[in-house]
């Protein structure tokens, strides 16, 4: 079990008081993967996608992550609920 | 400033719209009024505690921690939301006090309130853990000024008054009517917490059917609106709900609804024999 969790593709995603970097974020589609999701800003974030239906509330300076079991091809949109303004796009292919 | 006071009223409000609904359908239990602060009182705690660990929870089961975290603690509170209504549409009529005389409601009451005390701690939290992020971050990084701290505060107590005029709105219903709106409240509550369960479920890989969508309403309310939000807290509602959701969501109803037919027939029962 834990050989396989290694083994997911890790995608790196940075949150910045209101940045979110790259702003499309690529992903291998039909697959596990991990989004690893750094705050490197001064204020806390949160990663959210309604039509991904998921959210993690990052702490200024920590890093977590996000399993993926699958994922259809497409694009979806997400964004930072503590900063309304900062969204990006992600994109399953 | 703004910005920080809308997040945090927003925060306060998901849960304190719960908190209100399950004040006004206890009212008449007594000693509830200790079981509700001893509810706050624990949310708030497991709240900081799952902001504290927050990193080590998610990383817990190959990274879905955080997911079957949510959805324990969401069927936690719908199991007891189910076992409330249907302790009401027994007991209810006792506690609005057409038959104050009657015992049994007060005795098994105090079990009543303590099991929504939990409900109550469940749904603070659920939805704590991020506001107390939220505000630990505000605080402890010293970069956001005074007025982005004021506003944060400022934000929760908005949201208490506002979950404060719908608990004295509820409460001002006549006795009569009190406990059958706040069950048709509960059922569609417990229905919504029911379905989010299924989705964190889903999430965490626990779940693998159903997951095709069912529709699409985001254009018309989309989910992170205003709208959306507050009938995300109140009803469950999501833009796109998926087939799973949608069943969980009908077969809490549908069990819910059952169970306090044959409660309420129950007790029909006993009073004849009796």
């Amino acid at each position: 079990m834990s050989a396989r969790a290694d083994d997911m593709p890790v995608i790196k995603v940075e949150m910045r008081d209101g940045v979110i970097l790259p702003a499309t974020i690529e992903v291998p589609a039909n697959t596990r993967f991990k989004l690893e999701i750094s705050n490197t800003g001064q204020s806390p974030v949160e990663f959210e996608s309604t039509e991904l239906k998921r959210e993690k509330a990052l702490a200024a300076g920590s890093t977590s992550a996000i399993v993926f079991r699958t994922l259809d091809p497409g694009t979806y949109q997400v964004f930072d609920d503590f900063h309304p303004e900062a969204k990006a796009t992600l994109v399953a292919k | 400033m703004i910005g920080a006071f809308i997040i945090a009223f927003r925060e306060v409000i998901e849960a304190g719209l719960i908190i209100s609904i399950v004040l006004a359908a206890t009212r008449g239990i007594p000693g509830r009024m200790r079981w509700v602060l001893l509810g706050v009182a624990g949310g708030l705690v497991g709240a900081g505690l799952v902001a504290l660990f927050a990193e080590k929870i998610s990383d817990a089961f190959e990274g879905s921690g955080q997911d079957i975290l949510n959805a324990a603690v969401l069927i936690v509170a719908v199991l007891l939301l189910i076992w409330h209504n249907t302790w009401m549409s027994k007991h209810g009529k006792e506690l609005a006090g057409e038959l104050r005389a009657a015992g049994e409601a007060v005795r098994s009451g105090e079990r009543e309130a303590a099991a929504l005390s939990i409900v109550v701690g469940a749904a603070i939290l659920r939805e704590g853990a991020e506001l107390v992020l939220f505000l630990y971050g505000l605080v402890a990084s010293g970069t956001s000024g005074a007025d982005i701290q004021f506003g944060a505060f400022a934000g929760i107590g908005a949201g208490i008054l506002l979950s404060a005029v719908t608990y004295f709105g509820l409460a001002a219903i006549p006795s009569r009517y009190v406990f059958s709106i706040t069950s048709v409240l509960i059922i569609f509550l417990a229905a919504g917490l029911a379905s989010q369960a299924a989705q964190f479920l889903a999430n965490a890989g626990v779940v693998d059917v159903l997951g095709q969508t069912l529709w699409n309403s985001s254009g018309v309310i989309a989910e992170n609106s205003w709208p959306g939000r507050v009938l995300h807290a109140l009803v469950g509602y999501t833009d796109r709900p998926t087939a799973l959701q949608g069943l969980v969501y009908l077969g809490t109803i549908a069990v819910m609804v059952g169970l306090m037919q044959w409660s309420s027939a129950d007790k029909r029962r006993t009073v004849r024999t009796a």
